[in-house]
């Protein structure tokens, strides 16, 4: 007789199979993409701007923003994967499949949430290998390296799927990405140390969860951050549990799912 | 055992539509019922209920005695559903979608394949297993469906106008198909809009109209109201022109095909031997509509007359 955690296990690792077979199968749209833009990032602020504009942090330029262009490519990657997998299975209906099949709503989320992850984290090894083309990068603490890219992606497929949820268009799972992640991304000091900024505006910048994401990420890296490691950690992990449990609420009730 | 029990199941939608006004049902094990009504009567609601896909506003379903608040694990995995509407991934191979479905129900791989491989070659699909399901016909989508509503072995299988759009023929291997794995011991609840279907497979019926149960009977019982039939005869050779049939209320359609109207205790035999006694020979014989239609017709029709 099969117990019901093993049942629980093959079912996570169904879904989770045919997440990663999904991105996979249409690599040119999820993994190619991030290598190239990476690259150009990397060719045009790494090598022609960042070479006139010096150090940053006791870095050179493209060293300092390695870090941020990795993180970012996971975030972003993490995020989307998510919010189209799971939209585009409200679209279809096939979600109808996990809804009349015994898979608990707390497995649901953690098959996309993992999905999302496996493809943030797959990118992000990517675009770091990538970047070894460009410069050198030494990792300082991989502890906090690892679970931070880990932590980060988890983050940002939680996102992914809250979005989803409340999508009822294509439309509406570009918009997150396009008017809240970018920007968000952009300020959340990829490119630069928020040291540059004036007190208002790193004070705001603190306000942006990307922020410590790619500075404790970097801190792994490189060994420097704009801010302390434990409160990174620490805020990540609250933003987890927080959406995490939202993700969950909203599955329960059935929103965006069923009638 | 109950395959089935609903009590007092409402459902009313946020837009105010009571698609469901407390209707009772019970499905007994191994049955083959049907589940009939006109398009918006409550059907699928119904089904949707049964299945998780829609929230019930109040009652209570059991699924082999198992509730589906209670335990909806347990409940659930005793059912497979065939929707109305297409609803697997397009892009997936057909193959691996059986073998995700199986896995949803918890069956490792290594039998979710094996059993995938039986279904895909009992519903002729072997040669497209490794095909993106967009690329199958209509009719080998419905064939997929119907593969991997089995693909855990459910007790109860759940079908929602499984033949819609789907030619003669591969409604009738469908058939077929349906009324072998009832008689292997599983129970199956059918929607259809073809009345002959359920006629033909069904051995209990419930009708329901505008959210209500309407008739729920055996099908035999159920028949056996019709007070009269219609049949066309078709002749071999032309009627006179001053062909008339005594007794009978008849209607010539053309030179070589006559209409006929017979009472339930008017049997066939003293048809056939007035016809006879006129020289006139049959070639063959059809019912001028199907039986379950006219009683369907006629129990909405007294359905909507007393709403």
């Amino acid at each position: 007789m099969t117990t019901k955690l093993a049942r629980h296990r093959v079912a996570f690792t169904t879904l989770l199979s045919r997440e990663i077979r999904r991105f996979i199968r249409i690599w040119p749209q999820t993994l190619l993409p991030p290598a190239i833009t990476m690259t150009l990032y990397f060719v045009i602020f790494g090598n022609l701007i960042g070479g006139r504009i010096g150090e940053m942090g006791g870095f050179s330029y493209i060293q300092y923003i390695a870090p941020g262009i990795i993180m970012m490519s996971v975030i972003n990657n993490a995020y989307s994967n998510v919010a189209s997998s799971f939209f585009s299975a409200k679209f279809q209906n096939h979600i109808e499949e996990l809804i009349v099949a015994p898979v608990p709503n707390y497995l649901i989320l953690a098959g996309y949430v993992a999905g999302g992850t496996a493809r943030g984290l797959l990118v992000g090894l990517i675009v770091t290998i990538v970047s070894l083309f460009f410069t050198h990068l030494s990792i300082q603490h991989i502890f906090i390296t690892i679970s931070m890219v880990f932590l980060s992606a988890i983050l940002f497929a939680l996102g992914g799927f809250i979005n989803a949820i409340y999508a009822r268009s294509f439309d509406e799972i570009s918009i997150i990405p396009t008017f809240i992640l970018t920007p968000m991304t952009y300020l959340g000091g990829v490119f630069y140390s928020i040291s540059l900024l004036p007190e208002f505006w790193q004070k705001v910048s603190l306000l942006n969860p990307i922020l410590y994401m790619v500075n404790a990420f970097r801190y792994g890296m490189l060994g420097a951050s704009d801010i302390a490691v434990e409160v990174a950690f620490a805020i990540i992990l609250v933003c987890i549990v927080s959406l995490a449990s939202f993700a969950l609420y909203l599955l329960n009730k059935g929103t965006g799912i069923r009638n | 055992m109950k395959a089935l029990s609903i009590k007092n199941l409402t459902k009313v939608y946020n837009n105010g539509f009571e698609a469901l006004k407390g209707i009772s049902l019970d499905v007994q094990q191994g049955d083959f019922f049907a589940l009939l009504g006109p398009n918006g009567a409550g059907k699928s609601t119904t089904i949707g209920v049964i299945t998780s896909l829609v929230t019930k506003s109040s009652g209570s379903v059991q699924v082999f005695d198992t509730d589906i608040d209670l335990d909806s694990e347990t409940a659930k995995s005793y059912i497979g559903l065939v929707p109305q509407e297409f609803n697997f991934n397009g892009f997936e191979q057909v193959k691996h979608i059986l073998i995700s479905q199986a896995g949803y129900y918890g069956m490792p791989a290594n039998e979710a394949e094996p059993r995938a491989d039986e279904l895909l070659k009992q519903l002729g699909l072997w040669d497209k297993r490794n095909t993106a399901a967009r690329a199958l016909s209509g009719g080998m989508k419905r064939r997929l469906m119907i593969a991997r509503a089995l693909v855990h072995k459910p007790q109860l299988l759940i079908l929602d106008e499984p033949t819609a759009g789907v030619d003669i023929e591969l409604r009738r291997s469908m058939w077929l198909f349906l009324k072998t794995i009832n008689e292997q011991g599983t129970t199956i609840i059918l929607t259809t809009h073809y009345l002959e279907e359920a006629e033909n497979l069904c051995r209990n019926i419930a009708i329901i109209d505008k959210g209500v149960i309407v008739e729920n009977t055996d099908m035999k019982s159920l028949l056996n109201r019709l007070d009269k039939e219609t049949f066309i005869l078709d002749l071999k050779y032309p009627l006179s022109h001053d062909f008339t049939l005594s007794n009978y209320n008849c209607q010539k359609i053309d030179t070589n095909t006559l209409e006929v109207e017979l009472k339930r205790d008017e049997g066939l035999n003293n048809l056939f031997t007035t016809l006879s006694q006129q020289g006139i020979e049959v070639t063959s014989m059809k019912n001028k509509a199907n039986r379950l239609e006219e009683l369907f017709l006629a129990l909405v029709d007294k359905s909507e007359a007393t709403l």
